[in-house]
């Protein structure tokens, strides 16, 4: 590694601590309804949208309402997303006469985006037209990530608030976190691209007669506006098939040093803001610095896997499935970013990676994606293991566990214990039938343990919601488009109704002040305990897969043997 | 029932600002700002589309640079790595090859120091560029072949210094070389 190497992580990391207060303070006075400088801009816009929709902004739901109104909405996105593919011959801004897509791809991409997974089974340039991608998808990469915000808006209400059934209301969360975070951020983000030179147009794919006298037929599309938000909103679903890694997505290193800020910048400020809304600003410091610490760790291994010299290569540098322009410390950071956020875009094919940093990125999206993890759901996940710290904490010290001044009791135990297994079940289940069925097996680009990792990584990164992937797996197949959507949704769902559970039961609670017996969660002590309550639930449940892929990969590798 | 009209309202309207007025508005901004890169950073000769100089293309000739190897052959359509993991020994043998071609092509003064980016695929397929270092080592063969004489290699060597960008604000990224850039630029180099 060169100087240069690490001059670049440095500005990163710096950069992201100094911009986590700013834009955790302006996202907590937008959700706390306080004046900001947006309001005047963009006021009018959150109240036509109330207006129109017939939103009450001061009517508040208990959980259930909330539950059922964030339901029906994703289930909308769904059915226009599904249609919108099946019908895709028949609707306009199809230059390239892109045929319907078959029922399983659709299903797929609709839960997929709908979830914030973006896993894509499928090309873009190949398969979807201008229409499906802005209507359907671009739709999507908004909505669905300001779901994720209002989840972890309800739950700081159910933290903050005592003795109430009422959590919030659903459609002002999402409409503020669309309208006041993703949708200027994004603007603003998108112009930036183009000035890069990412695509944003409208035009017919463009016949090129290149230097030695073929032709190469180059896609276009509104691109840099899909980007825009991909990258914002932790979805990470490419407008092109190879994501960020395309030249016309990616074009530039300084396109690509934003692109990666841009994925960990609201969840990591999230923290922020979740310190100052629960009333300990500390206590976000805190919960950022176990995030920080899994994620530098992460970052340090993968390095070494990248930098270390390999019995078939010697010391050439490993440049497969990597871009020139960016070089092999770039594409590490990038494929630990996307996996700790569960963004999921990529800027070189992870399939290609060492072992060990192969194994970095799944486990990355094997912890439940809490490394920051998605916008929103990344937190809701960091306090569902929280809520696990402090119980175990409390038995060990003989107290009931309280958590903010919250008892945290056998019904919140039950429903953190649900959002923890139901992701890991919907890995380890799939992944053992995938591997023993011929159904599974025949759409490996891998022999070996690699192979058996293209699975796990698939599995990993749908129940994560992350959506990056191992990508020599062909993954557009009826098995695999049913059973990663069914995944998916039991990964997004299966920790989204629990944690509103959680929610409501906590708003409906006592806030008892702290006293000289209370377990403290804004110290050092605490970070050592979340950081090993997370690698105990994470080891115990993963180490045997891991060991069958890239473990074992990685000790063959280095004694010689190729597969 | 209030709940599903109010998410059927609110859908919509979300759907007609993030997924129709928010691209256009994008789209609006690009084309009259930027509109050579927002149309693909195009280069035209003689009223046709060459290519775009952020699409890598495919140069077999041994009059021009090469570019590095592409799983896809360079047709975009769709985009795509190899995808091959490092125990694959599939990929072992591609290395193996391209190194023998890549020396048969260009001599053999320094096997150990081919740049690996020739000998490994890119990510997209697409890659545009290539490291100075992989463009010096083919300077020989290309004067060779199109009969430079002494000035003219000195030229070529400068025309490489010329096109390549350094990291992008002084250290992000690496220093790289446009192959297409590089090329249309090489057949300005008169007799």
């Amino acid at each position: 590694m060169t100087t240069n190497d690490w001059m670049q992580i440095l500005l990163f990391l710096v950069l992201l601590i100094g911009l986590t207060p700013i834009l955790g303070t302006y996202m907590y006075k937008v959700f706390s309804g306080k004046k900001h400088f947006m309001l005047p801009v963009l006021g009018w816009l959150e109240r036509f949208t109330y207006k129109f929709s017939g939103v009450k902004a001061d009517e508040e739901t208990n959980w259930k309402g909330y539950a059922f109104g964030l339901l029906v909405f994703n289930l909308l996105g769904f059915i226009v997303v599904f249609l919108l593919q099946l019908f895709q011959a028949q609707l306009p801004f199809n230059p390239a006469h892109l045929p319907a897509v078959s029922w399983h791809s659709a299903f797929n991409t609709a839960v997929s985006f709908m979830t914030n997974t973006n896993w894509q089974g499928y090309a873009g340039e190949t398969t979807l037209s201008y229409t499906v991608q802005l209507l359907g998808l671009t739709v999507q990469n908004f909505v669905s990530a300001a779901t994720g915000i209002a989840v972890i808006l309800a739950v700081i209400k159910g933290l903050s608030r005592k003795t109430t059934d009422l959590i919030g209301n659903f459609w002002v969360d999402i409409t503020r976190a669309t309208v006041y975070i993703l949708l200027p951020l994004s603007i603003l983000f998108a112009i930036f691209l183009v000035g890069q030179g990412v695509v944003q147009n409208f035009s017919p794919y463009e016949t090129a007669h290149t230097l030695q006298g073929q032709t190469q037929v180059i896609p276009m599309g509104p691109a840099a506006s899909q980007i825009a938000i991909k990258q914002l909103g932790t979805n990470g679903g490419g407008f092109f098939n190879t994501n960020s890694a395309h030249p016309f997505e990616n074009p530039t290193p300084l396109s690509n040093f934003l692109e990666m800020l841009c994925i960990l910048l609201i969840p990591a400020a999230m923290t922020y803001m979740y310190g100052k809304m629960v009333g300990s600003v500390r206590h976000g410091w805190i919960i950022f610095s176990a995030m920080f610490l899994l994620m530098i760790a992460g970052l340090g291994i993968s390095l070494y896997g990248e930098f270390s010299s390999n019995p078939f290569f010697a010391h050439l540098p490993l440049m497969e499935g990597k871009e020139t322009r960016f070089g092999i410390t770039n594409s590490v950071m990038w494929s630990t970013f996307t996996t700790d956020a569960s963004n999921g875009s990529v800027n070189c094919m992870h399939d290609s990676l060492s072992p060990l940093s192969g194994m970095v990125a799944m486990i990355n999206l094997m912890l439940g994606e809490v490394i920051f993890g998605g916008v929103g759901s990344g937190l809701y996940g960091m306090v569902v293991f929280i809520i696990l710290t402090v119980f175990i904490a409390g038995l060990m010290v003989g107290r009931t566990p309280e958590y903010l001044g919250k008892k945290i009791e056998a019904f919140e135990m039950k429903m953190a214990m649900i959002a923890v297994l139901a992701p890991n079940v919907a890995i380890l289940i799939p992944t053992a039938w995938a591997a023993v069925s011929q159904m599974g097996l025949s759409s490996l680009n891998n022999a070996g343990p690699h192979g058996f990792s293209e699975i796990l990584y698939a599995f990993s990164s749908a129940a994560g919601n992350n959506g990056s992937a191992f990508a020599g797996l062909n993954a557009n197949t009826p098995f695999w488009n049913v059973m990663l959507g069914i995944v998916m949704l039991i990964g997004r769902f299966g920790v989204i109704f629990p944690v509103l559970a959680i929610a409501g039961s906590l708003a409906k609670k006592k806030i008892a002040p702290p006293s000289e017996g209370t377990f403290r969660t804004d110290n050092w002590l605490f970070v050592g305990l979340l950081i090993g309550v997370i690698l105990i639930v994470g080891g115990l449940t993963h180490f045997p897969g891991l060991a069958l892929g890239p473990i074992v990969e990685h000790l063959l590798m280095n004694s010689g043997v190729a597969f | 029932m209030k709940t599903i009209k109010i998410a059927l309202r609110i859908f919509l309207l979300l759907t007609l600002i993030t997924g129709v007025a928010y691209p256009l508005a994008i789209t609006g901004i690009a084309q009259a700002l930027l509109p050579q890169k927002a149309n693909g950073s195009l280069i035209h000769q003689q009223n046709k589309v060459i290519g775009s100089s952020l699409i890598g293309q495919a140069m077999d000739s041994s009059i021009y640079f090469s570019p590095r190897p592409s799983a896809i052959g360079y047709n975009p359509l769709p985009s795509g790595g190899s995808n091959l993991s490092l125990t694959s020994a599939k990929l072992i043998k591609q290395v193996k090859d391209r190194k023998a071609d890549f020396l048969k092509k260009n001599g053999t003064n320094n096997p150990s120091s081919i740049p690996s980016e020739m000998l490994f695929a890119s990510a997209s397929g697409l890659d545009p560029h290539i490291s100075p270092k992989a463009a010096e080592w083919q300077v020989n063969r290309i004067a060779k072949n199109r009969n430079f004489n002494s000035v003219q290699k000195l030229k070529l060597l400068q025309l490489i210094q010329e096109h390549t960008e350094q990291p992008q604000c002084g250290i992000l990224g690496e220093a790289r070389v446009n192959v297409l850039e590089l090329n249309l630029a090489l057949d300005k180099i008169k007799e």
